[in-house]
């Protein structure tokens, strides 16, 4: 492959996998609502377009529309960076994930996946890590006690679930012995998924991105009932709209992830022996993900809807004094069993 | 090419590491020290070591220099409340500062005679490392565990009210 | 005590086992509702599209009803005025000249006749006191607008157009036209009948 085409095509994937996460993150908030809705015996948003698909379009039409405040005192350079943060980290986390295995087009070999390094994983703990930065910027620069609080309560929440996270992560590295994701998703073929080798790290890590995410249960940074907005008590316009974003994109990236650590990523049991051919089985692959991430994603609204906001110090037992004991204890007996039993 | 990324980031690492020391402003200090950070991490990619180009963006970008922003953040530290030096001790600082420059660029020095063994291209690579790491330098990666693990209990037992 | 209610539970504290204490099969069991009123049937009325059905009980915008003749029914006696609590009434009466036999039933009527919207509660009062049966509730709701003044409607808009009668059959109960049937009605129905 000339370079020129390489980078053509990796250019065209970026923009792609980019725009794929935008459309999903602004149907995400049509879903969230249509999902609210219908668990709470209502319709939801149906005026815009049929069935109100026209929904986020008109939100974000809004949202554009809204006048621009930023606050007298605050630090303007800061309060400006804070919500291009949390955008910029929560768009470049889809780098790394496999969508597919590769087409063949031409002769040459299409990866669906911008870049396999091979420290996926550490990749995107390091990008969640980043992430917290956006809230906490945004949250002191508006020199608001509430956002203030909000953005605290964000980073010591984020900070907390990190550490379980990484443990729960561990010991599936543990077990697949690999930290890229290209290699990860490749290994789960058939029913070789890594949901039934790692069911407790797939609980801690479905509970820690949830708290990573800032989704109810743990959405204590923005718990309207307590902190008004939380960290974007004083954000107004496209900048709110940057944060509101960033979280449905975490959301769909988050589920992208855990289809691909542990849920076979684009591999689907039996479709191996039907004998298509490796591009009919790419875009198979494609469907199927997208499947399992839009199972996720459900998942996440059905949670919402469901459970109550835990209280902070509920949060912080949780995370310190149940979910690192578990996953640290998970990572024994992982270690345990890959010792004796693969060699 | 190479040569050129090398120059911008050590670039950006030098200037925004100036700039932790002359910003006024802590949270800036923090924000600059987070690009020294992430310049840095950029150069250990250009060195093939991506491994601990991450693990330096986890480890510190995304986790201590958190804690100091928690931490400044709570203090609020401005202009208004920073103490004003008296110029004997600015003088004190100047030379404590000069010293310890001359034991690291000493120290430095000294090392450059060590001459670097030119390794393979994967040297970064997790592999490698984990294999160095635990099989060459096990003890001391499990020492410098330990010693973490009494850090983090003289916290716990810092943080506790009663100690009996 | 007697329990108010069938689903009182009494509170405890009781120490909780393990399995409550990992909280899961709650939040299953939670999740589970949830799902289950996901597929149930909605209860939301797409409202401009559909309108709700309104109560038969149901009292609002006041009409002036004609008799069969297409002469207004209202005698201008004042019942209603004096039977509203809000005092959102006020009539002025006046005599019916000759000639005018087709336009007012009685020999006196309503030359103006007043309702505040702003104040009427719509509680139905003057309907149960008009011994003519010229005025009742409707099943229309009164329409909104800017100014107050034009809250207070006069003949031209409490009046039954002649053209298009507003229905009132659902306001004529049994029960209210029993009602009407007791000895203080009766000098309305011997009117009635001595006009036949």
């Amino acid at each position: 492959m000339s370079l020129s085409l390489f980078i053509l095509y990796k250019a065209i994937l970026v923009v792609i996998v980019f725009l794929v996460s935008l459309v999903i993150a602004m149907y995400s908030t049509y879903a969230e609502r249509k999902v609210a809705a219908f668990m709470q015996d209502r319709i939801g948003p149906n005026r815009a377009g049929p069935f109100g698909l026209l929904q986020p379009v008109a939100d974000g039409v809004k949202m554009f529309m809204k006048e621009e405040i930023i606050p007298q005192v605050s630090n303007k350079f800061l309060f400006i960076l804070g919500p291009s943060v949390a955008m910029f980290t929560c768009c470049i986390t889809g780098a790394v994930i496999p969508w597919s295995t590769s087409l063949h087009i031409g002769g040459h070999d299409f990866a669906l996946q911008v870049t396999d390094i091979n420290i996926g994983i550490l990749y995107i703990m390091a990008v969640t890590s980043i992430g917290v930065y956006g809230i906490m910027i945004g949250g002191w620069a508006s020199n608001n006690k509430y956002s203030l609080l909000g953005a605290l309560r964000a980073s010591s929440q984020m900070i907390s679930y990190e550490v379980a996270m990484g443990l729960a992560i561990i010991a599936l590295v543990m077990s697949t012995g690999t930290l890229s994701l290209k290699a990860i998703a490749a290994a789960q073929t058939g029913w070789h998924w890594n949901i039934f080798y790692q069911p407790v790290g797939f609980l801690i890590f479905i509970i820690c991105a949830f708290a990573e995410t800032n989704r109810t249960p743990f959405d204590l940074p923005e718990s309207d009932s307590e902190l008004i907005g939380g960290y974007h008590t004083e954000y107004s316009s496209m900048k709110l709209g940057f944060y509101l974003f960033a979280e449905y994109i975490n959301m769909f990236i988050s589920s992208a992830i855990m289809s691909t650590l542990y849920f076979g990523g684009y591999n689907m049991p039996f479709i191996g022996r039907l004998g298509l051919s490796p591009n009919t089985m790419a875009i198979l692959g494609l469907v199927f993900l997208f499947a399992k991430i839009f199972f996720f994603i459900f998942f996440f609204m059905w949670v919402r809807w469901t459970i109550p906001r835990f209280r902070f110090d509920q949060l912080m037992n949780l995370g310190w004094k149940i979910l690192i004991p578990l996953s640290i204890i998970n990572v024994a007996v992982t270690g345990g069993v890959v010792l004796f039993f693969h060699k | 090419m190479t040569v050129y990324l090398f120059l911008i980031l050590g670039f950006f690492a030098i200037m925004s590491a100036l700039m932790v020391v002359f910003a006024k402003n802590p949270i800036h200090s923090i924000l600059y020290l987070v690009l020294t950070f992430f310049a840095i991490a950029g150069e250990y990619v250009l060195l093939n070591a991506q491994f601990l180009a991450i693990v330096n963006i986890i480890v510190y970008a995304g986790a201590i220099m958190v804690l100091f922003l928690f931490v400044v953040m709570l203090l609020n530290l401005n202009k208004e409340t920073e103490p004003h030096k008296s110029m004997l001790r600015k003088l004190i600082a100047v030379v404590a500062a000069g010293l310890l420059m001359v034991v690291l660029v000493g120290s430095l020095k000294g090392a450059d005679a060590m001459s670097i063994k030119p390794t393979g291209q994967n040297t970064g690579y997790i592999e490698n490392l984990g294999n160095v790491l635990f099989k060459d330098f096990l003890l001391p990666f499990e020492v410098s565990a330990i010693l973490f693990l009494a850090a983090m209990v003289g916290a716990v037992m810092l943080g506790k009210k009663d100690i009996k | 005590m007697q329990t108010l209610t069938t689903r009182s539970k009494v509170a405890s504290n009781k120490k909780m086992t393990l399995v409550e204490k990992l909280y899961l099969p709650a939040i299953i069991g939670g999740m589970r509702i949830t799902l289950n009123h996901f597929f149930k049937k909605k209860v939301t009325i797409s409202y401009p599209e559909k309108t709700r059905e309104f109560a038969p009980v149901f009292r609002g915008q006041h009409v002036l009803k004609r008799d069969e003749n297409g002469a207004e029914r209202c005698t201008a006696c004042g019942l209603c005025a004096v039977a509203c609590p809000a005092e959102a009434i006020t009539m002025t009466a006046a005599e019916r000249k000759p000639g005018e036999e087709a336009l007012y039933r009685e020999e006196k009527y309503a030359s103006v006749y007043e309702i505040n919207m702003l104040r009427c509660i719509f509680c139905g009062l003057c309907e149960e006191a008009c011994p003519k049966e010229a005025i009742f509730l409707t099943d229309r709701m009164v329409d909104t607008d800017y100014v107050r003044k034009n809250f207070i409607y006069g003949k031209d808009k409490l009046v039954d157009p002649i053209d298009k009668p507003i229905d009132v059959s659902k306001r004529e109960t049994t029960e209210t036209k029993e009602f009407k049937t007791h000895p203080e009605f009766a000098h309305n129905k011997l009117y009635t009948k001595s006009l036949k």
